[in-house]
C-alpha cells in the first residue's frame, strides 16, 4: 500500500483514472438496472451498456485486444442470442410483473459474496502493480498472443476441450429429446436440416426417405420441437 | 496543438466520407437499377439522367411525419436508428485508404477484431426496432435478423482470421503492408465467403429475408416513417461502403495496384471498393430472395466448411513457405 501510494498517489488522480472511475460507475449502474428492471428486453439492452462499459474499462487498462473481443463475443453474439431467445419465447412491451423471483435476497447475498471474494483476490494480487503507459503496450494483440501461447497453452487447450464437450453435450441433449418423443429416427435430416416452419422442407424429406416414414418422423420431430420450446418458455 | 489539429482533421474527413459515400452509393443504386430494369421513374427528376432523384427523396423523407405507434416502446423505438447507423461511422475510422500512417483515420492495433466487433453491434439496432415497434411483422423481421447474424458472423470471422494468419498481424494497415499479389488466388475462397457473409449481415438481396417487403413488409422497419426510416436506409448504404472497403483491404490488396501505388494508392482503394459496390447492386437486381431455411443452410453447410478449408489452406501454405 505504501509503495503504491508513494509511486503514484491516490489524491492526485490522472485523467485516465478519473475516466476509469466514471465508466465504472456507469457500468455498475447499468448492471444494477439490468437485474432490477421489470422489462425483460430492457434488461437485455442494459446488459449491452454494462458489457460495453466493461470493454471501455479494458481499453483504459491498455488491454485493447481483450476489449474488442469482449465487444465481439458479448455484445455482438451473446446479447443477440439473448434477444433472439426473448423474442422467440416471450418479450412483451412494458412491464412483466411475473418476471420476478422469490430468491432475490438469496441472490443478493450470493452476488455480494462473489463480488467481495473477487475484489479481495484482485486487490490482494495486484495492489502494487501499475501499468507503465510509456513502455510497450502491455495488452496489445502481440503481447496477449505471445503470453497466451507461451505461458498459458495448457489452460487454453483445456478450455477448448471444455467448450467442445459442451458443444457435443448440447447436440446429444437436443437429439435425445427428439428420439424419446418420436418413432425411431429414420432420417437424420430433420435434426440438422432446415427450419421446421417451412412446409417445403417436408416435401424434400418425402422425396429422399421414402413415402410414409419420412413424413411421420418429420412431423414427430416438429411437434417435439414445439413442445421443447413451450417447456423452455415455462422454465423461463 | 498540432496533434489535436491532426486528430480533428482526420475525424472531420472520416465524418465527411461517412456523410457523402453512402449517398453516392444510394444514387448509384438508383441509376444502375433503373438501367438494368429499364425503369423510367428514377430517370426523370431534374432532367439529365434524373440527377435530382436523391435530393427529391431526401426532401420527401424530411417532410414526412415522424410517427411513433401508440403501443410501441417509445424510447427504444426512437433510439434504434442511431444504434444501427453509428457503428459504421466508427468502422470507417479504422479502414486505411492509402499507404502509410497518414491515410487512415486511426490506426487500431487489433483492427480486424475492431471492425468486425463494431459491425456486429449495428445489428442490435434492427433487433431493437423489431421488438420496440409492437408489430408482429417487425418482430418476425427482428427474429430473422438475429438468426441471420448468428449464422453469418462465424464464416465472416473465420475468413478474416485466415487473412490475419497470412499476414501475421491483425492490424489493417499491417495486413496491407504484408500483401503480395499472389494472395489473391490464395485467399480467393475466403474473399468470396467474406463478401457473401457480409452481404447477408447487411441483409442485402438475395439475403433480405429479414426485410422481405412482399411478405413481412420490411420487417423491423415496418412502423418507421420519415427521417428515422431514412436513417435505416442510410445505415444500409453505409454498411455497403464499409463491407466493400473491408473486402478491398482484407482480400484485394487495398492501395496496391498493378502499376505501383506512388501517390495514387487511395485511387486504387476507391476503385476496387466502387467495383465491389457495383457488384452488390448488381446482385440485388439479379437474384431472387433466398428462403429462410435456404439462408441458414447456405451458411452452415457451405460457407462455414469453406472458410474452415480456407483456414487450413492458409495454415499449410504459411508453414510451407517459411
Amino acid at each position: 500500500m505504501t509503495l503504491a501510494q508513494a509511486a503514484h498517489g491516490f489524491l492526485s488522480p490522472t485523467g485516465v483514472e478519473i475516466a476509469f472511475l466514471l465508466v465504472g460507475l456507469v457500468t455498475f449502474g447499468a448492471a444494477i438496472i439490468t437485474v432490477t428492471t421489470k422489462q425483460l428486453v430492457h434488461a437485455a439492452l442494459w446488459l449491452v451498456v454494462a458489457l460495453g462499459g466493461l470493454a471501455v474499462e479494458y481499453l483504459l487498462l491498455t488491454a485493447e485486444f481483450i476489449a474488442w473481443v469482449q465487444v465481439l463475443i458479448y455484445v455482438g453474439s451473446v446479447v443477440v442470442l439473448l434477444l433472439f431467445g426473448l423474442m422467440l419465447t416471450r418479450a412483451p412491451i412494458g412491464r412483466s410483473p411475473d418476471a420476478d423471483s422469490g430468491n432475490r435476497w438469496a441472490a443478493l447475498v450470493v452476488a455480494l459474496a462473489a463480488a467481495a471474494a473477487l475484489v479481495w483476490v484482485v486487490v490482494d494480487a495486484f495492489r502494487t502493480t501499475w501499468i507503465d503507459l510509456d513502455g510497450p503496450a502491455a495488452g496489445s494483440t502481440e503481447a496477449t498472443g505471445a503470453s497466451l501461447f507461451q505461458n498459458w497453452v495448457l489452460p487454453f487447450e483445456a478450455l477448448s476441450v471444455l467448450l467442445l464437450a459442451a458443444l457435443v453435450g448440447a447436440i446429444v441433449l437436443s437429439r435425445k429429446a427428439k428420439a424419446e418423443s418420436s418413432s425411431p429416427p429414420v432420417n437424420s435430416r430433420a435434426s440438422t436440416g432446415s427450419s421446421p416452419s417451412v412446409p417445403d422442407s417436408r416435401n424434400h424429406t418425402i422425396g429422399r426417405n421414402g413415402p410414409v416414414a419420412g413424413t411421420e418422423s418429420a412431423k414427430g420431430t416438429k411437434s417435439a420441437r414445439e413442445t421443447d420450446s413451450t417447456e423452455q418458455e415455462g422454465a423461463r | 496543438m498540432n496533434d489535436a489539429l491532426d486528430v480533428a482533421l482526420r475525424l472531420l474527413i472520416v465524418f465527411v466520407v461517412f456523410l457523402t459515400f453512402p449517398l453516392l452509393i444510394g444514387q448509384t443504386e438508383h441509376k444502375v437499377m433503373a438501367h438494368m430494369q429499364g425503369r423510367l421513374g428514377p430517370m426523370y427528376a431534374g432532367g439529365f439522367h434524373g440527377w435530382a432523384q436523391l435530393v427529391a427523396d431526401g426532401v420527401k423523407f424530411a417532410q414526412k411525419e415522424d410517427v411513433v405507434p401508440a403501443g410501441a416502446d417509445r424510447r427504444i423505438f426512437q433510439l434504434a436508428p442511431a444504434v444501427a447507423l453509428l457503428p459504421y461511422l466508427l468502422v470507417l475510422l479504422a479502414i486505411p485508404i492509402g499507404p502509410g500512417e497518414g491515410a487512415v483515420g486511426e490506426v487500431v492495433d487489433a483492427g480486424v477484431f475492431f471492425v468486425l466487433a463494431v459491425m456486429g453491434v449495428g445489428v442490435l439496432g434492427s433487433l431493437m426496432a423489431g421488438w420496440a415497434s409492437a408489430n408482429k411483422f417487425s418482430l418476425l423481421g427482428g427474429l430473422r435478423t438475429a438468426a441471420q447474424l448468428l449464422a453469418y458472423e462465424l464464416p465472416m470471422l473465420l475468413t478474416a482470421a485466415s487473412v490475419a494468419m497470412a499476414a501475421g498481424t491483425v492490424s489493417l494497415p499491417g495486413i496491407l503492408d504484408a500483401f503480395e499479389w499472389w494472395w489473391l488466388p490464395w485467399q480467393i475462397v475466403g474473399a468470396i465467403v467474406f463478401f457473401v457473409a457480409g452481404l447477408a449481415e447487411l441483409q442485402r438481396p438475395p439475403f433480405d429475408m429479414p426485410v422481405a417487403d412482399s411478405e413481412i413488409i420490411f420487417g423491423a422497419y415496418t412502423e418507421y416513417t420519415g427521417l428515422r426510416f431514412a436513417l435505416f436506409l442510410l445505415a444500409e448504404y453505409a454498411g455497403i461502403v464499409v463491407l466493400c472497403g473491408l473486402t478491398t483491404v482484407l482480400f484485394l490488396g487495398g492501395w496496391h495496384g498493378p502499376w505501383g501505388a506512388d501517390g495514387l494508392g487511395w485511387v486504387w482503394t476507391l476503385l476496387k471498393a466502387a467495383v465491389l459496390a457495383f457488384v452488390v447492386i448488381w446482385l440485388r437486381v439479379t437474384y431472387p430472395r433466398l428462403r429462410e431455411d435456404q439462408l441458414q443452410k447456405l451458411s452452415w453447410t457451405l460457407l462455414v466448411p469453406l472458410s474452415l478449408a480456407q483456414i487450413a489452406l492458409t495454415g499449410i501454405v504459411k508453414v510451407v513457405i517459411q
